[in-house]
């Protein structure tokens, strides 16, 4: 009986996979070319390949693509570099300080011949990956302080910090984006402005320190009392200790769920373009807005889905191998 | 500290006067002047904005509460099914929980919302699966207990009906929220010792006797924490709802911050109710904790 289910659903499961790759590929059109599209019968990956640059690039000047094309690329690189465990060392810092410089010059230009690109024009897959990155870099020391405060034994100093993290995991991110979208401006002095790209970043980072800070608890909380207390018999003071007995074990046990908080985090960065701003999600919504396009928003989606899919999934991927391994620096 | 606080209420009273924005709640009670998509009860562009705002945490209520629901049923479902010691089960039910984790909420969303208006035919051709129930381009039509839809002119009348706004945004919270219950269902299902199966089949018990009478009610004790808070996650992600023209809390608040310009108003209203939510599902969290030691 069991095999005669297994066999029954085995069929409908491949007919219905036959009749995806049919639509998707087969029947497909992948020429730049609207009227074929609609005469067709399978999926229109044309849109995408018209679109393209678009996509990839938002609004930055046409001539200049190869200036986010190489800082994407560079970005990437960085990321994948520090993913590998031998190159935890504090030399690691200079290369992301270094590898963030060139990307600045890059993306803003302004010297050596390179003209300059304001940061409205910044757009698609490289505003993405920059969201995230300079989010996570901000939000993760404050995270570390936030955790750190949570445990603290001052109860002002606990209370703030207890009272923000539940705040900021209570509401909404669209709540803080919008917060940092309207109403920010109405708290600095006149004649001040902060663009809304910066504003954005702001909200993010709040929003994801909140998080972080819950994971790095759950490390602190995994050190045994025996590390503290021994670090008080050997007279290190409170700074000294947290600095180089707690936290580099307690960060190390939070490995692979901070990568999990960052997949989160790089998903949510797709919010901002409920208050306009071109991340990749955006440029391709607005590729749909034109007319010779309209009506080709599952496969957009479709790829939106695609490419999100291949950066969270090497990030999960690689938060499970670290799962795996055995843990570091623990135990006797 | 204090020092800054004042300086930002002094920047934030100069700019509030010189953009000459009302500050105070009593906007609440003037006339909101536009229309709701889908009030969740009666509601009309003459009503006052607390009367519109009251309606968009209803609309948040009524998705939150048929998400969480469908969320749960599927994502056991699914769960269960990564158990399952069929290798074909097993394998397609953790393909769709690898898949659905990976991709945002937002795009998932925008997804169901170009597949309800673009795939599916107009309501003159509209598909027929059952008696009664109609799948178009318009919405989805079923048949309620007083009558049934109706093809009038253009599109359907009686009988009930989701929205294209409605349906993907239900679809889209619960097939994503699904896939993180079907986790939590399976972590909690593997975290009971062998020995209880061993032990329950011993006693002659099935495998779906075993999982109904014995690992059930222990795993329960493992699911509920991390369960509450997935379903105050779909909660808080329904406010996505503004990003595909669902009428929710957000989205109203978001038009009434655009037409009366009283953003701080607006946004502590949002605040509010999100932490209330929050504040009382953890308390309840804590009941239950407190009950089951």
């Amino acid at each position: 009986m069991n095999r005669v289910w297994t066999a029954l659903l085995a069929v409908i499961a491949l007919f219905l996979a036959w009749k995806f790759v049919d639509w998707a590929f087969i029947e497909a059109v992948w020429q730049p070319d609207a009227r074929a599209c609609r005469a067709a019968h399978g999926a229109c990956w044309g849109f995408i390949a018209d679109k393209h640059r678009f996509i990839l690039f938002g609004t930055y000047p046409y001539e200049e693509h190869w200036r986010p094309a190489a800082a994407t690329l560079l970005l990437i690189s960085l990321w994948a570099f520090s993913s590998i465990r031998i190159f935890w060392k504090w030399w690691l810092a200079l290369v992301w300080l270094f590898g963030l410089l060139i990307i600045a010059f890059l993306m803003w230009g302004g010297l050596g011949g390179l003209p300059y690109v304001e940061n409205e024009r910044w757009g698609g897959l490289i505003l993405t990956l920059l969201l995230t990155t300079f989010g996570l870099a901000f939000a993760f020391p404050l995270s570390i302080l936030l955790a750190l405060g949570r445990r603290s034994t001052l109860p002002v100093i606990r209370g703030m910090c207890v009272a923000y993290i539940e705040l900021v995991r209570g509401v909404p991110l669209i709540s803080l984006l919008f917060m940092a979208s309207v109403m920010l401006p109405l708290f600095l002095p006149a004649g001040v402005s902060v663009d809304k790209l910066l504003r954005a970043q702001i909200a993010l980072i709040l929003f994801a320190a909140a998080y972080l800070a819950e994971v790095v608890r759950g490390g602190l909380q995994a050190i045994p009392a025996h590390q503290y207390e021994a670090a008080n018999a050997l007279g290190l003071t409170y700074f000294q200790s947290t600095l180089w007995i707690v936290l580099p074990q307690a960060l190390r046990i939070a490995v692979p769920p901070l990568v999990n908080t960052f997949i989160g985090f790089f998903k949510d960065t797709s919010l901002v373009l409920i208050i306009g701003l071109f991340d990749l999600l955006s440029t391709i919504k607005v590729s749909l807005n034109d007319p010779a396009w309209t009506g080709f928003g599952v496969e957009a989606y479709l790829f939106a889905a695609a490419v999100y899919f291949v950066f969270c999934f090497a990030m999960s991927q690689y938060s499970r191998r670290l799962e795996r391994q055995e843990p570091v620096g623990q135990g006797r | 500290m204090l020092g800054v606080a004042a300086l930002l209420l002094f920047n934030t009273l100069a700019n509030l006067e010189a953009r000459r924005i009302a500050s105070g709640f009593a906007f609440l009670w003037r006339e909101a002047g536009f229309e709701i998509g889908e009030p969740a009860f009666a509601y009309s562009a003459a009503d006052s904005y607390a009367r519109a705002l009251a309606v968009g945490l209803a609309n948040t209520f009524k998705v939150a509460v048929l998400g969480i629901a469908a969320a749960t049923l599927l994502g056991t479902g699914i769960g269960l099914l990564r158990l399952s010691k069929n290798t074909l089960l097993h394998s397609l039910a953790a393909a769709y929980v690898e898949f659905v984790r990976n991709v945002p909420l937002l795009v998932q969303l925008f997804f169901w919302y170009a597949l309800i208006t673009e795939a599916l035919p107009h309501p003159r051709a509209a598909l027929h699966p059952l008696p009664g129930v109609f799948l178009s381009n318009r919405g989805v039509f079923f048949p309620s207990f007083s009558s049934t839809p109706v093809l009038e002119g253009f599109n359907f009348t009686g009988g009930m009906a989701l929205t294209p706004e409605f349906a993907a945004l239900l679809a889209g919270l619960a097939l994503y929220t699904a896939a993180f219950i079907a986790e939590i269902v399976r972590a909690g299902v593997l975290a009971i010792e062998r020995g209880q199966w061993d032990a329950a089949h011993a006693l002659g018990l099935s495998w779906r006797q075993a999982l109904r009478h014995v690992v059930a009610p222990q795993a329960l004790r493992v699911i509920v924490p991390p369960l509450t808070s997935q379903y105050l996650n779909l909660t808080k992600n329904s406010s996505l709802a503004v990003a595909i023209g669902y009428p929710d809390l957000v989205s109203i608040a978001n038009t009434t911050i655009n037409q009366t310009g009283q953003a701080i108003e607006g946004i502590a209203i949002i605040m509010a109710v999100y932490l209330t939510i929050s504040l009382a599902i953890s308390g309840f969290m804590n009941w239950y904790n407190a009950r089951l030691k």
